[in-house]
């Protein structure tokens, strides 16, 4: 494989991660604080705390990675993207640092506070939003060149329709995998009030995250045709996740293997996400940036890949004692360590 | 001055990197100090350690959950706001700056674990040992960092023909001739403010006779700690002002207002200069600069003069070198005293002046990493890349700077408002008294 393909996949194999484990992280904050509404507090926070006190900074780290991961092994992007995204840009990182910070605040300084819950609970559904018009710029049209002046086109972003179902597909998978996870871990605590609220919400949010799928492709045939054309030369891709999400679906309704349903929502979303991934190459920014042409020298090309496999060894190990220790030890999760 | 976007820029990385420098440090120096009072309350089973390792990585929680999110935000901007300097140092420098999020990775993971597993092993060895990839860790991101610093004062692992930048190796770009002598300062002088910090804690508490028998073990613990740092971070500090006679010899000179290449150099000490470059009220230690530079009075030292106007840095980073240096004069005073009052029976080092000169030093360090970096940053200028680019062709072009540095100005103020009123929280409903008696109910550690 060439070094752009492989740069490209581990970064893109990152970003899935970070969509995951962050999705996870952001719905948490979004149930708990609903949790505190409708005063069901005592039933969930415990357990969700459990879960993320543990592993919010492991979280971040992935999201790190993703972006200085791009601007090593693709240094144009920085150009473009840093000269153009100044001030959405700034925007997601305060709202990424308020969460981060008022989740310690709140988890080890003063419990209780209903101000850091709301915080985290609203920066979890802002985050995933504005993240995702990273995405959106990326198929072209919102940024503007001239006379090697990058200028980003605020007006177009905010009045396409594309660019807000982007929006709306974040928000609610984020709920959808959220959950999903959620009623796994608590059908494994034993907490089977928790469990029930849960799966309430996972089945809830299942009809929404399908039809804001949709809704991203009829947008995106709007907005890119090129690339809505290549999709449907990965529909298979795409049918698989379909597949999965029922499969996923279905064990959720009938109240049993809730970890291979949470699996299957991974794999659901590890075939659109590819799939979207690969039909959008070989552009990173269309149509501006490609990974042939933007990608780093060899030289150091080479270094970061062999970087790469070394730092992956050292990571796996530890993260199998992270998951170990607190997702699979049935002790732990039920709050008896 | 000029508020134009590069002067912004600059702005909002100088804020943004201050900012973050402080809990960088802190996230550094302080795993090493838990894991060494971990290690004696074990080897000792003295519950008084234990539970200053406790305490301590309690805190610590809430200033890595600061640290981490600036220093988001720093990695975010350096492409944000440098993007012609990342285009063109990524193809050089981008190995050290992916090899960090791989040590981030490492230490987030087993603080993680770390901080959730006191009581969760049987043989409590296990637990210390897991101290040891964090200490790896934050030595590491330090490290990897300082590398792509020091890589900006001396660049090199690369050629440049026709605009183009061609023989890239990114092995001989990170270990640049400044390397070695940064980190060594860097790692030095974070563990050094850390023990002073912890220490000016303990000796605050006793001073408002609230302290006991633990404070007095904790002030013991992180005086003898400060003052082997201190001590190495002085060392460090005269190679560096060694590696820059030789390597960045307008950097030392500007913090010198050394015009004139001599030998037998004077070190100039605060004072004041006038348009002409006459000196005045300054202490001058005849032949030091040279001694300095060198390590002999005769040392030639290369003076300001040599380099063409609009290349020399600003002549006010002086006074951030001498600030620094000071400080860590003092800091060597004052803990060498408390240490020798410590081994000398006949003196009482508990006395209160002493005390009080211990909490002035905590502070006083952190401002000293402070000084310390704006004399390295602003003592590159006018380069961002020295030699090869200028600070003002890397900067961003966009015209909305001013709005972004308004708002990470509110961001950060209320950061360390939240920060300092949590942390004094968390430590007044609970204190060490209290705690020891619950947590070691028989005063042992079993
Ligand atoms: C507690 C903090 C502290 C203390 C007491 C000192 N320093 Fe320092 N100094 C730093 C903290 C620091 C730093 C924050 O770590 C810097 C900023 C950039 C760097 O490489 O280290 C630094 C930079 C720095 C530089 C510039 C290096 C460069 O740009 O390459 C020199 C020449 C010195 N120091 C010299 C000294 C000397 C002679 C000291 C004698 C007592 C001293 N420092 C004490
Ligand atoms: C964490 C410790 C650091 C601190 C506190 C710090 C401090 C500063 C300060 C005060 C400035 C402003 C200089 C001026 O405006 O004249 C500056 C500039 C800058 N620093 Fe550093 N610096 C640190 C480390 C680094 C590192 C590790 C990098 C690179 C990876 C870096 C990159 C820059 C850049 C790109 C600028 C703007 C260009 C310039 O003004 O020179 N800094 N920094
Ligand atoms: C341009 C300069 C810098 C950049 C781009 C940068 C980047 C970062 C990033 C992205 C993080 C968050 C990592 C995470 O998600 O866990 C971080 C945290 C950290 N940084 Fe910086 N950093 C800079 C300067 C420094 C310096 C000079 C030091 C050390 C002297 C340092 C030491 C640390 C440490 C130890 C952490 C871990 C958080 C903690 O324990 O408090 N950084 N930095």
């Amino acid at each position: 494989m060439s070094l752009e393909i492989v740069g490209i996949t581990v970064l893109w194999t990152f970003l899935y991660g970070y969509l995951i484990v962050a999705s996870i992280d952001f719905g948490a904050g979004f149930f708990a604080y609903y949790a505190r509404v409708s005063k069901q507090e005592h039933i969930m926070s415990k357990l969700i705390s459990r879960y993320l006190s543990p592993v919010w900074e492991v979280t971040n780290v992935f999201f790190v990675f993703f972006f200085v991961g791009l601007v090593g092994f693709y240094p144009d992007t920085a150009y473009y993207y840093g000269t153009a995204l100044l001030i959405p840009g700034s925007i997601a990182i305060i709202l990424l640092a308020i969460r981060g910070s008022f989740y310690a605040f709140g988890n080890y300084g003063s419990k209780n506070s209903s101000f850091y819950l709301f915080l985290y609970g609203a920066t979890g559904l802002l985050i995933p939003a504005s993240l995702s018009t990273a995405l959106t710029i990326s198929e072209g049209g919102f940024l503007d060149v001239k006379n090697d002046n990058v200028v980003f086109l605020a007006q177009e972003l905010f009045t396409s329709p594309y660019s807000w179902s982007v929006v709306v597909l974040a928000i609610v998978s984020v709920l959808y995998i959220s959950a999903s996870f959620l009623t796994f871990y608590a059908d494994r605590a034993e907490d089977s009030q928790s469990r029930s609220i849960m799966r309430k919400f996972s089945l809830f949010w299942s009809a929404p995250t399908i039809l804001a799928s949709l809704m991203v492709f009829v947008a995106l045939r709007e907005h890119n045709p090129v690339h809505f054309e290549k999709m449907l030369g990965l529909w298979w891709m795409f049918a698989l996740s379909l597949l999965f999400f029922f499969i996923a679906v279905w064990f959720v309704y009938q109240q049993k293997n809730y970890g291979i349903a949470f699996i299957m929502v991974m794999l659901q979303f590890f075939f659109a996400f590819f799939g979207y991934g690969a039909s959008h190459l070989p552009y990173i920014l269309y149509p501006y940036i490609t990974i042939q042409g933007s990608v780093v020298n060899e030289a150091m090309g080479t270094a970061l890949v062999i970087v790469f496999i070394a730092g992956f060894l050292l990571l796996i190990p530890s993260l199998f004692l992270l998951m170990r220790l607190f997702l699979f030890d049935a002790d732990y999760i039920k709050g008896k360590k | 001055m000029e508020f134009d976007s590069v002067m912004l820029s600059r702005l909002l990385t100088a804020t943004t990197l201050l900012f973050h420098v402080i809990f960088a440090t802190i996230g550094v120096g302080v795993p090493i100090m838990i894991a060494i009072a971990e290690f004696l309350g074990i080897k000792r089973k003295d519950p008084h350690y234990l539970l200053l390792a406790r305490r301590w990585a309690r805190g610590y929680t809430i200033t890595v959950a600061v640290g981490v999110v600036t220093g988001t935000a720093i990695a975010l901007q350096l492409s944000l706001l440098w993007p012609s300097f990342m285009q063109v140092a990524g193809q050089v420098i981008a190995l050290p700056l992916f090899m960090e999020t791989f040590a981030f990775f490492f230490e987030a993971i087993f603080l993680g674990i770390y901080l959730y597993t006191w009581d969760r092993f049987k043989n409590r060895w296990m637990h210390f040992l897991l101290t040891i990839p964090i200490v790896l860790g934050s030595f590491m991101s330090a490290f990897f960092i300082t590398t792509v610093n020091a890589f900006m004062n001396t660049p090199q692992g690369f050629e440049i023909v026709n605009g183009e930048t061609v023989n890239i190796d990114p092995l001989a770009a990170m270990f640049n001739p400044a390397t070695p002598v940064k980190v060594f300062h860097v790692v030095a002088s974070s563990y050094m403010t850390i023990a002073l910090i912890l220490a000016a804690i303990a000796a605050f508490t006793l001073l408002r006779n609230k302290g006991s028998i633990y404070h007095k073990k904790a002030l013991r613990l992180t005086m003898i700690s400060a003052l082997i740092f201190t001590a190495a971070t002085t060392f460090a500090g005269d190679l560096s002002a060694k590696f820059l006679a030789e390597n960045q010899p307008e950097k030392l000179a500007a913090a010198e207002w050394h015009f004139e290449t001599e030998t037998n150099a004077d070190l100039v000490m605060f004072g004041t200069i006038d348009e002409n470059g006459e000196i005045s009220n300054a202490i001058r230690i005849p032949s030091a600069l040279s001694f300095l530079a060198g390590n002999s009075f005769d040392t030639e030292v290369i003076g300001l003069n040599e380099f063409p106007e609009d290349e020399r840095p600003p002549l006010w980073i002086h006074y951030m070198f001498d600030l620094m240096v000071s400080i860590g004069m003092y800091s060597l005073f004052i803990s060498g005293l408390f240490v020798l009052f410590m081994i000398v029976k006949r003196f009482n080092e508990w006395n209160k002046p002493l005390l009080w000169g211990i909490v002035a030093s905590g502070p006083l360090a952190m401002l000293a990493v402070e000084f310390g970096w704006i004399y390295a940053e602003v003592g590159r200028q006018p380069w961002i890349l020295r030699g090869y680019m200028k600070v003002g062709e890397a900067a961003t072009t966009s015209t909305d700077v001013g709005v972004a540095l308004a708002l990470f100005i509110g961001l950060y103020a209320f950061l360390a408002f939240f920060c300092v009123t949590v942390l004094i929280k968390m430590f007044k409903n609970k204190p060490a008294e209290a705690e020891l008696e619950q947590r070691f109910p028989k005063g042992t550690i079993d």
